[in-house]
């Protein structure tokens, strides 16, 4: 017990420390650490470095400094349940925890107290449906959004017919992985093709196993859900057994320059879902470039800006300022709460004469969030790689998703949860 | 000087057969049931409860239970954290199918099924031992962990194979969901613990204890004996599971609100109740308290000490967290090979002769 009171004396000590008040806090429940840190870096820097961007630029939000202290998670939700409370007595407007597993943790001590929660392209995808998640937001896209445009590119390609066809997913095994599970066997059954789901056991370094099934099944279409170290081992595993590399289609958190690049010119044609834009040609991140990464004030050490994870911490951090802006708006005040922001959220509109303004014409879509609707338009468009060039580019256009088959998905699996928790609907 | 035996007059067999035979540890101990019972719960706050005390508590449990197993009965067991998925996940069955009883006895059941789950796959320990049993244990691990991840009926159905901790209360003070108020967090967590314990050191000192202790000790001279093999081992499976079925159960329900088999009862979860156990000391109730307190607050303290107070960036302090923790214990480890118990009884030794060693 001695060492116990002596450790618990000197965190009290150490807790006492100076809580950065009168910003705006961004806590950023980062993963720098660990199998998925491949990904956990370069979505850090990018919501740090445009962060500090407005702080350099334009002297902050509204002309309130931005802050965004850091907690190493390593993916882990117990980590996770220690960042947020450490990170919460700060002033947190919102959290951004990069994590599916963390996010189901936080939605209900988030919604209890007064924080919202941003979670774009990941999280729980129910949440879309605002009437039951007031404190959850996770537009512009969603996981069911992802598997259903994944279908639609199949189905262009087989010119409107997958009857018979055999698709794979092939998944992490953890709550993002498993995600898309229910939509993409509705779809199954409505567009008669057979849908066979094969694990990916955390962290993913070893599939032999999982290819050598996919091997002896042929798939005509492979689609994967993974994340970390697991997409480059993927990869290189299709290579290695021949699969055609244009069959075989990324969520979005499985196509990264650093995913792609093990594999080397093997990896020519694999593609991936994405709901922004590709590239560093946006005038964004020329900003980026001068007033962060050339002071010296980056993240990262700068060799980030403009890879496709990065762009995605850049475009979830523009998403919070920019609600942060319309609370400001909204309240008068420069100096928002939680609650506030949650408002700001819920009301946030994007247009693209603004995005143009921010220096990132066209990088994503036009859409406006409502009470109702916290999921956005889910529009995704398909990257290709090409090892020669190095670069992705895309090869569709910002498509929907077929909402007939994913909005009673989504009201069954949030009227479960309002159910469950007692949760009357919010709006009207 | 003052912490000796001397004048401490014992009258009866009771008193001489007390856990704390020494004046000032009994009142050390008296003080510390105080403090947890009737201070810490007026000033904790969430951070404190979500951080520290309730991780620190949980783990204790498990760590008890993993200690009655392996250091008492020295039965090797790699499945700690399959057994945790078990009472978690039987916890989750239970509160959502009756919701109108007590979250307490949902508890207890839970540690109950763990304890026929544990029996089940401690029945190989007949036959094999030491590495092989490891090794059984180890398969049992990741059984059931694909079982909870496989079979859509434990976890309801859901879209992710996520559960979630329904709200849930004792005497209608809420203590599972997330309305849950911090002191009500700690005091279930806290009587828990006490309550195991208090079992686990009544199991120990009496015949069952010494059972598993021969059995440890020497397995074919206890059975000379006359100490039942079966019964001695099947009984230490069956509580060494229930108790973790019960960090189980409290680690989900209470701690964490929401778990899924692979992420939260992982291997990596065997091993770091095995690590307390090991750091704190086998055979040992106060090292089970030791090692989790070492493994759970560790981290969380060199945390705060880089980042919070040097301002360190998180991804080296996270790297040197493993490489000071690591370095602890393998220091640990060459110097007092049994555990931080066996420091604390030396440091003991030593203050009965202070301050005249001769």
């Amino acid at each position: 017990m001695t060492f116990k009171r002596v450790a618990a004396a000197s965190v009290a000590a150490l807790m006492v420390g100076s809580p950065v008040m009168a910003d705006l806090v961004f806590p950023s429940l980062s993963y720098r650490t660990g199998p998925f840190a491949a990904g956990g870096i370069p979505y850090a820097d990018g919501f740090a470095d445009y962060m500090t961007l407005l702080n350099e630029r334009d002297g902050g939000i509204g002309g309130v400094a931005v802050s965004v202290p850091e907690c190493e998670t390593a993916y882990n939700t117990e980590k996770g349940v220690e960042c947020y409370e450490a990170t919460k007595g700060q002033g947190a407007l919102a959290y951004n925890p990069l994590s599916t597993g963390i996010t189901y943790q936080l939605i209900p001590k988030a919604t209890a107290d007064d924080i919202p929660l941003y979670t774009p392209g990941y999280g729980r995808t129910s949440a879309a449906n605002g009437d039951v998640f007031s404190h959850v937001f996770n537009f512009p896209a969603n996981y069911w959004n992802g598997a259903s445009a994944a279908i639609n590119h199949v189905l262009d390609l087989n010119g409107g017919d997958l009857k018979g066809k055999k698709i794979v997913l092939l998944h992490f095994n953890g709550a993002y992985g498993k995600e898309p599970i229910p939509t993409l066997t509705k779809l199954g059954e409505k567009h008669g093709f057979d849908l066979t789901t094969i694990p990916i056991d955390y962290p993913g370094q070893e599939q032999k196993a999982q290819w050598l099934q996919i091997r002896r099944e042929k798939p005509d279409y492979v689609l994967f859900w993974g994340w970390g170290v697991m997409n480059q081992v993927a990869i290189q595993e299709a290579a290695n057994i021949r699969y055609p590399m244009d069959q075989f289609i990324g969520v979005w958190w499985s196509g990264a320059e650093h995913d792609v690049k093990p594999a080397g010119d093997k990896a020519t044609g694999y593609k991936a879902m994405t709901f922004h834009g590709v590239g560093s040609d946006y005038p964004v991140f020329a900003d980026l470039q001068k007033h962060v990464v050339d002071a010296g004030k980056a993240a990262g050490d700068g060799s980030n800006v403009g890879t496709v994870i990065y762009n995605r911490g850049v475009y979830a951090a523009m998403m919070l300022a920019e609600a942060a802006k319309k609370a400001q708006e909204i309240h008068g005040v420069a100096d928002i709460t939680s609650a506030q922001m949650r408002d700001g959220l819920e009301q946030l509109e994007i247009t693209n004469a603004r995005m143009a303004e921010l220096g990132m014409e066209g990088f994503g879509p036009e859409f406006k969030v409502s009470c109702a609707n916290h999921g956005g338009p889910g529009a995704i468009a398909i990257q290709q790689w090409d090892a020669a060039a190095g670069k992705w580019s895309l090869i569709s256009d910002f498509g929907g998703s077929d909402m007939d088959v994913i909005q009673p998905l989504i009201d069954a699996d949030s009227a479960a949860y309002a159910a469950e928790n007692k949760i009357e609907p919010q709006c009207n | 000087m003052f912490y000796r035996e001397a004048g401490d007059f014992k009258t009866s067999y009771r008193d001489d057969n007390q856990t704390f035979p020494i004046r000032l540890d009994r009142a050390g101990y008296w003080i510390a049931l105080f403090v947890a019972f009737c201070v810490i719960p007026f000033f904790v706050n969430d951070y404190w409860v979500n951080s520290i005390f309730a991780p620190f508590f949980i783990y204790a449990i498990a760590a008890l239970g993993l200690n009655i197993l392996t250091g008492y009965a020295g039965q090797v067991s790699l499945g700690t954290g399959g057994f945790m998925a078990v009472g978690a996940y039987a916890c989750y069955k239970l509160m959502v199918a009756f919701p109108d009883i007590n979250i307490v006895f949902h508890v207890l059941i839970a540690g109950g099924i763990t304890a026929a789950v544990g029996v089940a796959f401690g029945l190989p320990s007949l036959r094999i031992k030491g590495f092989y049993l490891a090794v059984a244990t180890l398969a049992a691990q990741f059984f059931l962990v694909w079982l909870f991840n496989k079979v859509a009926w434990f976890y309801n159905y859901s879209a992710s194979g996520q559960i979630n901790a329904p709200e849930r209360s004792v005497f209608g003070i809420v203590v599972t969901g997330p309305n849950t108020e911090a002191w009500a967090k700690y005091m279930i967590c806290l009587v828990f613990l006490v309550g195991v314990a208090w079992m686990a050191r009544n199991l120990t000192r009496g015949m069952t204890g010494r059972k598993w202790m021969g059995i440890r000790d020497m397995d074919i001279a206890a059975e000379i004996i006359g100490v039942n093999p079966l019964m001695a081992k099947m009984s230490a499976f069956a509580v060494s599971s229930f108790f973790v079925g019960i960090a189980g159960a409290l680690f989900f329900a209470v701690y964490l609100g929401a778990a899924e088999a692979g992420e939260s009862f992982g291997i990596t979860k065997s091993f770091l109740v095995l690590f307390m156990v090991i750091i704190g000391g086998l055979g040992s109730i106060f090292g089970s308290f030791a090692g989790a307190a070492f493994m759970v607050l560790m981290p969380v303290l060199l945390k705060n000490v880089l980042v919070g107070t040097m301002g360190w960036p998180t991804e080296i302090a996270a790297e040197l967290e493993f490489i000071i923790v690591g370095g602890l214990i393998v220091i640990f480890l060459i110097l007092e090979p049994h555990g931080l118990a066996q420091l604390w009884r030396l440091t003991k030794e030593k203050l009965r002769l202070w301050p005249f060693p001769h």
